[in-house]
């Protein structure tokens, strides 16, 4: 948990978790938040890439797209038994009344080598900033129900 | 913000900007510097803005921030005029308490504690990612999503009595299985029966007081010493995919335009909308009282086993503290129907209300108010007070004080666990690591929030409960 190599920044919060995450592009802000939702639950950085999920997605502004986006960690979790441990081929394509997303996640089916020390129920509006910076750099904030 | 002082428990928000009602705080200083520390009054100030809300937006002595409404927020709607949220209902859909009261003393189970908690951890599944142990197929889930507790008592989990202990008899009639999504039911077929995670718990106690013998009797519990088994759990990855696709759903054909906070989402409650996420929750409502049936057949099946029962292992009651219903409240002497939503708060009807059993009328409905891991736990009963001062409600727990990473900083699972045995407390648990989350210093003090309950009028104190195993996903 904690600070993962720049990728994100796990931030207090009374009741949940909180994280920021930060990429040189929207799409790699968007793959460290995805990686950020994991390490609240497991160590993405020790999940090896045996299994890969195509993930894509359309929602009606950048904020739902990141609502769901997130959520497809949850899903996978949840219904594949799939630890998410990278994410590659990210795109997000922009469009005034939609916004589309597509990626592969690579990881792999959980087991007993991996530990699980942390339940995401579900993500939020809350406190929820996706943001550019003056010098181009990206920053998404999101606040996670635990 | 500023706050008008009614009294020592009693706070107020006036009516200010877009506000249609005003707010109000039940809580002591103490507990208001807490719910001062966050946005929880901004929350309260933002439900109070919502078309259609009646009388005031209320604010319980355990409340801390939630998404839209606070946790802890109680806001009731006028049904033609006002709405339904998924925010006022929260995440974790009949996320809610069940209490066994056992016919077994402290002594009886003083030297198999440790094998109680241990079969107990054995049969019922917690954890994260932890799949239950019965293959659901999408038929018989249906079944569950409209008939909630009663379909598990048709299938031998716990007994037909139970049934009428437990909020709504264990089934919301108005359950829409047909509008839950794909996500929603394949989120639900494996964890069917599971604990979950996080604050979710099942604690083997003991009466360590009794505030109020007569209505402690007329609730099953007669006295110091007596051993009650506790289940806090909720309706899993199936009501939190069901409060997601509502938000979504109700974005995108409503629009977010002039929310304050997009997950104030809301549509009329006499809409399609309005009525399919009415459905859906009560479907979501049902499957958690069916959930916390079959982890209550469990724990007395290993109760049996290990001490050779068949001492008594009744129901005291099964409450719901994140939920919306339908309910019938007088407003300035009217009777009014309302769509009441409760978010981390407990209903806590008073004596006489037709929706509890015939058994409390004459003293009130059980209120059940778990404490933080290691601390007491409590048993109030519904007031006539609180139907006026909150639309029959009270607080839902400890609430949180403190962030699980600044928890986790600062506490270590190994010695909780250590410091709970050398209290005579058991600890199970799937994930130690996890534990520092639950640290009782994470959570604010539950005696101050029953006191005040109590002493505001919302709830009064019948017992208090004190945990000698703990079992923790």
């Amino acid at each position: 948990m904690g600070h993962s190599s720049g990728r994100y920044r796990i931030l207090p919060h009374t009741a949940d978790g909180k994280f920021q995450a930060y990429g040189a592009t929207l799409e790699e802000a968007f793959g460290n938040a995805a990686l950020a939702t994991a390490s609240l639950m497991w160590d993405w950085t020790k999940v090896e890439p045996r299994t890969r999920y195509a993930v894509h997605m359309k929602a009606r502004d950048l904020k739902q797209l990141l609502v769901k986006f997130l959520g497809e960690v949850i899903y996978l979790l949840e219904t594949r038994r799939f630890l998410l441990g990278e994410v590659a081929g990210l795109t997000i394509e922009r469009e005034e009344a939609s916004s589309r997303i597509e990626a592969v996640f690579i990881g792999d089916a959980l087991a007993d080598r991996y530990a699980l020390f942390g339940d995401v129920k579900a993500v939020t509006y809350n406190e929820m900033k996706i943001e550019e910076s003056d010098c181009g750099r990206y920053t998404v904030q999101v606040v996670v129900d635990m | 913000m500023e706050l008008r002082k009614v009294d020592g428990n009693t706070w107020e928000i006036p009516r200010q900007g877009d506000m249609l009602v005003p707010g109000v705080i039940y809580a002591s200083e103490r507990l208001l510097k807490d719910i001062r520390r966050d946005l929880t009054l901004t929350q309260a100030r933002n439900v109070a803005c919502l078309p259609g809300i009646r009388k005031m937006s209320y604010v319980m002595p355990d409340a801390h921030q939630g998404y839209g409404f606070p946790i802890g927020g109680v806001a009731a709607f006028d049904l033609d005029e006002g709405v339904i949220s998924p925010g006022g209902v929260g995440y974790d859909i009949n996320c809610g308490v069940r209490l066994l009261a056992t016919g077994y003393r402290d002594k009886d189970i003083a030297a198999r504690r440790k094998e109680l908690l241990a079969g107990i951890f054995k049969e019922v599944p917690a954890g994260v990612g932890k799949g239950g142990v019965t293959k659901l197929s999408l038929g018989v889930l249906k079944e569950i999503l409209v008939e909630g507790a009663e379909w598990a008592v048709r299938n031998g989990y716990g007994l037909p009595e139970d049934l009428e202990r437990t909020e709504e008899g264990g089934r919301m009639r108005d359950a829409e299985p047909g509008g839950l999504s794909n996500r929603a039911m394949e989120r639900g077929i494996p964890q069917l029966g599971t604990l979950g995670a996080g604050n979710h718990f099942l604690e083997i106690q003991k009466v360590a007081e009794v505030f109020d013998p007569e209505t402690a009797r007329a609730f099953g519990i007669v006295g110091v010493g007596q051993v009650t088994v506790m289940i806090h759990c909720g309706s899993r990855g199936l009501g939190h995919q069901v409060a997601s696709d509502f938000i979504e759903r109700m974005e995108n054909e409503r629009g977010t335009d002039g929310l304050p906070d997009r997950e104030l989402v809301h549509a009329p409650f006499r809409s399609d909308l309005g009525r399919s996420y009415y459905g859906a929750m009560c479907a979501a409502v049902n499957y958690a009282f069916a959930n916390r049936q079959m982890i209550a057949h469990w724990v007395r099946d290993v109760f049996a086993r290990v001490l050779g029962g068949p001492a008594a292992m009744g129901q005291v009651y099964d409450v719901c503290h994140n939920v919306a219903k339908v309910e019938t409240h007088r407003i300035d002497g009217v009777e009014t129907r309302l769509c009441v939503h409760r978010k981390g708060a407990t209903r806590s009807f008073g004596p006489g209300r037709r929706e509890i059993p015939a058994a409390f009328r004459a003293v009130g409905q059980p209120v059940i108010i778990p404490g933080s891991m290691g601390t007491s736990s409590y048993i109030l009963a519904g007031t006539a007070e609180a139907e006026e001062k909150s639309f029959g409600s009270t607080a839902h727990g400890a609430g949180r004080v403190m962030s699980r990473h600044e928890a986790h900083k600062r506490f270590r699972g190994e010695r909780i666990r250590d410091e709970l045995a050398a209290r005579g407390i058991e600890l199970r648990t799937a994930n130690l690591k996890g534990v520092a989350e639950e640290a009782s210093e994470a959570y604010k003090d539950v005696d101050e929030v029953v006191r005040v309950s109590d002493e505001a009028g919302l709830g009064r104190l019948v017992a208090r409960v004190v945990p000698v195993g703990v079992m923790k996903g």
